[in-house]
Formats: C-alpha cells, structure tokens, sequence
C-alpha cells in the first residue's frame, strides 16, 4: 500500500511527489504520457522569484531570460514595463521539455517510485483507504493507498470524478495554439502581448523569446466569443503584425481561467494544478501556482500520514496553504478578466494611451492595474479596493 | 436524428482541451488518441474549443 499516489507529472504532480518523498512517504507517480514533458501544451513564461523560491535553477532549463514586458493595444499603443537596470532580468522562459523532465527526476530521486504510460482510470473508497484503478501499457492494475492527489491537468477526470470542480464552461477555459518560430527579427530582452477583441477575443497573443532568433509566438481565446479556431487567430495575428519566420514546432492547449475555487479537497483527495483551475484568470499563467500548490500538497499529505486522518476535514489545511499563497490573487484577477472581456478595441486604446510613455518599474499585472486607476478612476472604480 | 461529435485524427493535436468541457464524460484523451463515447449528445461545447478545428457535429 502507498501513502500517496498522484495521478499526471506535471510541474504540480511532481512537486507533490518529490516534497511527500523527501518527507519519506511511500509514493506513486503516474503519468499517462509515455514520455514526460512532451508534447508541451505552454508558453514557458515564469518570473523568476516564482521558480527560485524553490529550486537552484539549473541553467539547462532556460531558454532565454527577459528583463520587462511590453504590451500592446490594438491600435498598437505601446506600453513598457521593464526593470531600469541590465542585470536585473526579472523573468525566465524556459525550456519545459528539460524542466518538467528533471522536477519528476528529482521526485524519483527523492525515492518516488514513476510510472509512465500508466493513466489513471478510477478509484474507490474502501474502509479507510483507496482503491486506485489504472491503465499500465495496456494492463489493468489495481493499487492501495491512504491519499490519492489528482495534478492531471486541465483535462482533469478525477477532479470531476470525485465532486470537486465541475466541468469548465466557454467562458472559463482559453482555446490556445501557438508555433515555435526562428528566425525572427525581435530584441529578446522582452515578451510581448498583443490585446484586442478583434486580434484575440477574450484572450491575447503573446511573444516570448527563447534565444537565437526563435520564439514562442501564440494566442489564448476565450471560446464563449471566439468565431474561429485559435490556429485560425494565429495565423491572422502573424500576417498581421508582419511577423517573419519559419514555423519548426506546433502546441495546441487550453488554460482554465475560472477563478478561485472553494475547496480543493475531498476525504482522502487533493487536487492541484490546472486540475484545481489554480491557472490565473488574466494571464492564463499555472506553472508557478502548480509550483507551489504541489509543494502544499506533498506537505500536508505528509501531516495527514503522521496523523493517521484523512477526512476532507483535515486536508482542508492544504486549502488554506494554496489560498494563503494565491488565491487571493486568483479572485482579484478574475474580477479583472471580467472587466477586460467587457472592454471594447476603443476603450483598450484609451487605457494604453493614458500610460503609454510611463516606464513601469515592475512586471505584474497589479502595477498595470495601479497605473490605470490613476488615469481613470471612474472606468475601473470597482478594482480599487482589490488593487491597492 | 442523433448527433455525435466526430473527429478529424489527421487534424486532432491531442490536446485534451476538449476533454475539459464535456459536461457527460463522453471523451477521453487516451495518449494521443481522442476516444469519443457512445453516450455523446452532440452539444458542441468540444468542438468550440478546439484550437484546431478538429471536431465537427454530425448526425448519426
Ligand atoms: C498554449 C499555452 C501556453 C501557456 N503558457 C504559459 C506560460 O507562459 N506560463 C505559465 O506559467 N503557464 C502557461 N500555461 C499554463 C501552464 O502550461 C499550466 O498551467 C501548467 O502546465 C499546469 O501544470 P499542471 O502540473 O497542473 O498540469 P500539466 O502540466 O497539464 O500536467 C498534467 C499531466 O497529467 C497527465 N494526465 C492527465 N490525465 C491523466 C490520467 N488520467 N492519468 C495519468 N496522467 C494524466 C497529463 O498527461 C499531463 O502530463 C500555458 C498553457 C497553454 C495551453
Ligand atoms: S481539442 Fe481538438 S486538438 Fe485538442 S484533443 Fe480535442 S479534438 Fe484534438
Ligand atoms: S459534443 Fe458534447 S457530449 Fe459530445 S463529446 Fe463534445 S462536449 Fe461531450
């Protein structure tokens, strides 16, 4: 019998594995995927604060570092948020293929055992344990355990499975498709974001660079207003800025963008990841939330074993460690996804304009939102107990 | 007339974000194989979130 299984090695489901390791649990780490890492379903954007509060980052997992952000209107006004000084990068963009790969290496290190081509089918209450049914290369096999952590991603079946979250509606998920290019004409100290109903209704297109001329270049739309398909937005927004390069990789995904949710846990259950939709609702951004959701998981799995109690009850303490950590911001940026899906092309021209020339000392969303109170209390007065 | 979703394989990317809004459990991300089932109604919320394109409703 394990301690604790947990179903999709992810960012979150190997942190979860590697932390409740290290604690000297007994652990199962089951990925459906025959190779972990691939295909990737990101666009490998990560501040750096978020990856080093964890982990020495080795340089094999970065791509390309970026000194600021510059955001773009869609009449093109720009807007410039970057640290003054060089040196000073303050965000990575990685190389997932290599990171999400060494993060489940290190949870076998740590004495997790890891299966691959093995998914997750069912489970069932029996007593006080589970019985975890699964799909390993085509056999069916059963295994015990006290804690089961479902970090199966978007997709998530197990979260749906056990009453926890409920199925995502067009409104809370982005459709998103993205190339990898090269050979483009770009400086790489920067990521860029393109707004606009028109460009990318409901979501944004993004370019973040990864060295040697090559980028990530892609675009979330939020399906509720989207008329085509996300690769058809794509391919428009590239003729349409004029983007020049050749297309060597191709990523289709989607990011829940739904919000905080109210509990993350059921008896002998803790979802985390983008299967507890810790994605966040404005940038789509999940890798350092299922960080540090995994990191709380593995914790309290860990205090659950020592106590020999299981009951949603005491997992609850893995809900007050994530929501201490994010979800506050989670609820304040879905507040403001709400409010950027009401703004019209004009209104967006507005805003930019009225910070355009403002060097924003500090990459975050919440430095934007501050600036823009500034300049127009009255459009976005109901943030402003959120923002400041 | 029942309806069914159907996929495009030579365009599907397995990327389970259709797996995400179906309300019925009607699809599965097998790997790189999306399974549709037999209890699918044909509602469409899949096939609007594909960013491919891949799915189509048909009538069966
Ligand atoms: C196009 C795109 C761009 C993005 N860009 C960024 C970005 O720049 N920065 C950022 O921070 N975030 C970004 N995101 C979001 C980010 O990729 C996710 O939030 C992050 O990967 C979530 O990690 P996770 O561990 O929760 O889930 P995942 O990384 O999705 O891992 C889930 C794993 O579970 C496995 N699994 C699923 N079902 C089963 C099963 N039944 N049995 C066994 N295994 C299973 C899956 O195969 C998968 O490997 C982007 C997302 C997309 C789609
Ligand atoms: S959303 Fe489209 S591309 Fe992704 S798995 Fe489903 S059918 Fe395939
Ligand atoms: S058409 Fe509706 S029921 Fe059928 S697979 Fe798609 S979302 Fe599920």
């Amino acid at each position: 019998m394990y301690d604790v299984v947990v179903v999709g090695a992810g960012p979150a489901g190997s942190m979860a594995a590697k932390t409740a390791a290290e604690k000297g649990l007994e652990v199962l780490l089951i990925e459906k995927r025959q190779e972990i890492g691939t295909p990737v379903r990101c666009a490998e954007g990560i501040s750096k604060t978020s990856i080093e509060r964890f982990f020495e980052v080795d340089k094999r997992w970065i791509a390309a570092e970026v000194i600021g952000a510059k955001i773009y209107s869609p009449d093109m006004t720009e807007v410039v948020m970057s640290e003054e000084m060089a040196g000073n990068e303050v965000g990575y963009v990685l190389e997932r293929k290599i990171f999400d790969r060494q993060i489940a290496r290190l949870a076998a290190k740590a004495g997790a055992e890891v299966r691959v081509k093995t998914a997750f089918e069912k489970f069932e209450r029996v007593g006080d344990k589970l019985k975890v049914q699964m799909r390993c290369i085509g056999e069916k096999i059963e295994v015990e355990t006290k804690i089961l952590i479902g970090a199966d991603g978007v997709e998530s079946k197990l979260g749906r499975m056990a009453g926890i979250i409920r199925t995502l509606k067009l409104d809370e998920i982005e459709s998103c498709a993205q190339y990898l290019m090269s050979g483009l004409d770009i400086d790489p100290n920067y990521t860029y974001f393109y707004l606009g109903r028109d460009i990318a209704p409901g979501g944004y297109a993004w370019v973040f660079p990864k060295g040697e001329n090559s980028a990530n270049v892609g675009i979330g739309v939020l399906p509720k207003m989207a008329e085509k398909s996300a690769k058809e937005y794509l391919d428009r927004f590239i003729e349409k800025i004029g983007m020049k390069g050749k297309i060597v990789e191709f990523v289709a995904g989607a990011v829940p963008v739904y919000g905080e949710i109210e509990t993350a846990v059921a008896d002998h259950l803790m979802l985390a990841g983008d299967a507890a939709y810790h994605s966040d609702p404005i940038t789509g951004g999940g890798i350092a939330n299922a960080l540090a959701a995994g990191y709380y998981a593995g914790l309290v799995a860990y205090e659950a074993v020592k106590n020999n109690d299981f009951s949603a009850e005491f997992l609850k303490r893995y809900d007050k460690l994530w929501k201490e950590d994010f979800g506050k911001k989670l609820r304040r940026n879905k507040k403001l996804q709400e409010k950027f899906l009401k703004m019209d092309d004009e209104t967006l021209n507005k805003l930019a304009k009225s910070i355009s020339g403002k060097n924003l000392k500090e990459m975050s969303v919440q430095a934007i939102v501050k600036e823009l109170l500034k300049a127009h209390p009255r459009l976005l007065w109901d943030l402003k107990d959120l923002f400041i | 007339m029942k309806k069914r979703a159907v996929v495009d394989r030579k365009k599907c990317a397995y990327c389970g974000a259709c797996v995400a809004v179906c309300n019925l459990d009607a699809n599965e991300l097998v790997e790189t194989y999306l399974e549709i089932k037999e209890n699918c109604t044909g509602c469409g919320a899949c096939a609007k979130v594909c960013p491919l394109g891949a799915l189509s409703i048909e009538e069966v």
